[in-house]
């Protein structure tokens, strides 16, 4: 490894431009290209289901860094070009441009891609999938004119969608295919709570139903919904997950799975190839397991982790994941990952509006979803961080402050 | 448009344009002050934007609402009376001038 490598970066996201920076600060001298196919400077993701649909955040706020700060990262933007394939054998990328980009080190950043609708009338306009800044610019357009909003999918997404748009004071739908809200994420007594405040705010919640098709209906359009029933909606958006892009990665011959398969220093299969962020299959070692996450925690970190290798002093990768979603005054911050519990624990109660959800396997503390709750949120952090546990029955009392768990220092 | 002065440990301090009803965070970021990471761009869910307001300019700002208040319990450098998170502190022609010193670390 070596400061004066020609480093490669495709996917000018969260990931990759962070990547850019730490390289940059951490004395990298060599050349740094940034290639993303969307003709935007690299932008935050998270407010465009929030802060940038109700209109308070605008494309300039939206950037990561201005175009001047970027200029001084020296870093060669290539906005707008898409990559067509890697030749790993001659160390180049080829771009749709025709260019042919030279690398000592590629790193692949490409993210994840929306879920297309898999139902009649998806194309339709007026059916918008979330995923890009031009997405959301869309959905914005339409919002203002629309009356009846029906949401597909009652995850992250799909929520904050809802959740603006009632504060918008339009009227909202939301389908969801599962017997429950965000069902692959909280346990289901945050479902409830969530399904509660939603509600009371005035959405219409369809749980266990499917959506059949889509057809215009004169001005509008119609939701043909399976239990028989059809709603009428001046815009749809539909938010039912993403996935990986690792096309690129996948016919240059590198392992993947669900992501790119990558290491704890983020190596791929090729030692000259490095992966990061959303489309990463990566290991963390604080957790041992392997997984893929879509989260800024998890772009910043990862990118960090890859500079550190790119830079010859690897170090494992061990964060502790959290993620966040505002909806309405509700802040849900969520820590570690809770797959595998088999016992959750509540900590407060729901009716406050302020509460947490503790997950465990035994008696290890897995992660932790907080409500309006950022003091226990940022201690369950620090504390999974440790490997400290909380015992159940400390966890379970609300006035247990969870501070004098931390290890002293 | 207002300015607001960033002062680094080692008392470097750079002066920066930032539009009103920006946060002070957005200002420093996109200015390329190293000493504020901002992890989550604003959402008031990480507490890596960390300042000390200078004591001249504490009475003119906004109270920190609760959620600010947990979060700056679990900053890298302990808190201090004169603690914010930069992310909520909204910019407007009243705070003209604005002085915040950045801690050793955000994270």
């Amino acid at each position: 490894m070596s400061v004066t490598h020609r480093i490669v970066v495709v996917g000018a996201g969260q990931a990759g431009l962070q990547l850019c920076e730490t390289l940059r600060r951490s004395g990298h001298t060599g050349p740094l290209v940034l290639v993303g196919d969307e003709p935007h400077l690299p932008y935050q993701r998270p407010p465009l289901s929030k802060k940038f649909l109700t209109g308070e955040l605008d494309a300039v706020r939206l950037a990561l860094r201005p175009a001047e700060q970027l200029a001084k990262l020296d870093v060669a933007l290539k906005l707008g070009t898409a990559v067509l394939a890697i030749h790993r054998d001659a160390h180049e990328v080829a771009l749709a441009d025709g260019e042919r980009l030279g690398y000592d080190r590629l790193v692949l950043a490409t993210g994840t891609r929306v879920r297309r609708l898999p139902a009649p009338g998806a194309a339709l306009d007026g059916v918008c999938h979330l995923r890009g800044l031009d997405d959301a610019q869309a959905i914005r357009d339409r919002l203002g004119a629309a009356r009846r909003l029906v949401v597909i999918g009652g995850g992250f997404i799909g929520l904050e969608v809802a959740a603006v748009a009632r504060g918008l004071g339009k009227d909202v739908t939301i389908v969801e295919a599962q017997n429950r809200l965000m069902p692959r994420v909280v346990a289901p007594l945050v479902s409830e709570h969530y399904a509660r405040v939603h509600a009371g705010h005035g959405v219409h919640i369809h749980l266990n139903t499917q959506v059949e098709g889509i057809v215009r209906a004169g001005e509008a359009l119609a939701v043909a919904l399976d239990d028989g029933a059809s709603l009428p909606a001046d815009l749809v958006v539909v938010g039912i997950g993403v996935v990986p892009n690792v096309e690129l990665a996948r016919e240059a011959g590198l392992h993947c799975e669900n992501g790119i398969v990558v290491d704890e220093y983020a190596q791929s299969s090729d030692p000259a190839v490095l992966a990061i962020g959303d489309v990463a299959w990566h290991r963390n070692v604080l957790l041992g397991t392997s997984h893929r996450l879509e989260s800024v925690q998890h772009a910043v970190d990862q990118a960090k982790n890859a500079a550190a290798t790119l830079l010859g002093k690897p170090v494992p990768y061990a964060p502790v994941p959290w993620f966040w979603s505002d909806q309405y005054d509700l802040k849900l911050q969520m820590a570690g990952i809770n797959r595998g519990h088999d016992s959750v624990v509540l900590r407060g109660t729901p009716d406050s509006g302020a509460f947490s959800v503790c997950y465990y396997e035994g008696t290890r503390l897995l992660a932790m979803d907080s409500i309006n709750q950022p003091l226990d949120h940022m201690l369950a952090r620090k504390l999974l961080a440790a490997g400290v546990t909380v015992p159940p029955t400390a966890a379970a009392d609300p006035e247990f402050e969870l501070k004098t768990l931390l290890p002293a220092g | 448009m207002p300015n607001v002065s960033f002062v680094a440990p080692d008392g470097a301090t750079i002066t920066v344009d930032i539009p009103n009803g920006w946060s002070v965070m957005e200002g420093a970021v996109k200015h390329g002050v190293a000493g504020i990471l901002a992890e989550c761009g604003g959402a008031c869910a990480c507490a890596t934007c960390h300042v000390f307001v200078d004591p001249a300019w504490l009475g003119r700002l906004q109270p920190r609402e609760a959620g600010e208040d947990d979060l700056l319990e679990c900053t890298a450098v302990e808190r201090a009376p004169n603690s914010r998170l930069s992310c909520q502190l909204r910019v407007s022609s009243a705070l003209d001038g604005l002085v915040v010193h950045l801690p050793e670390r955000q994270a």
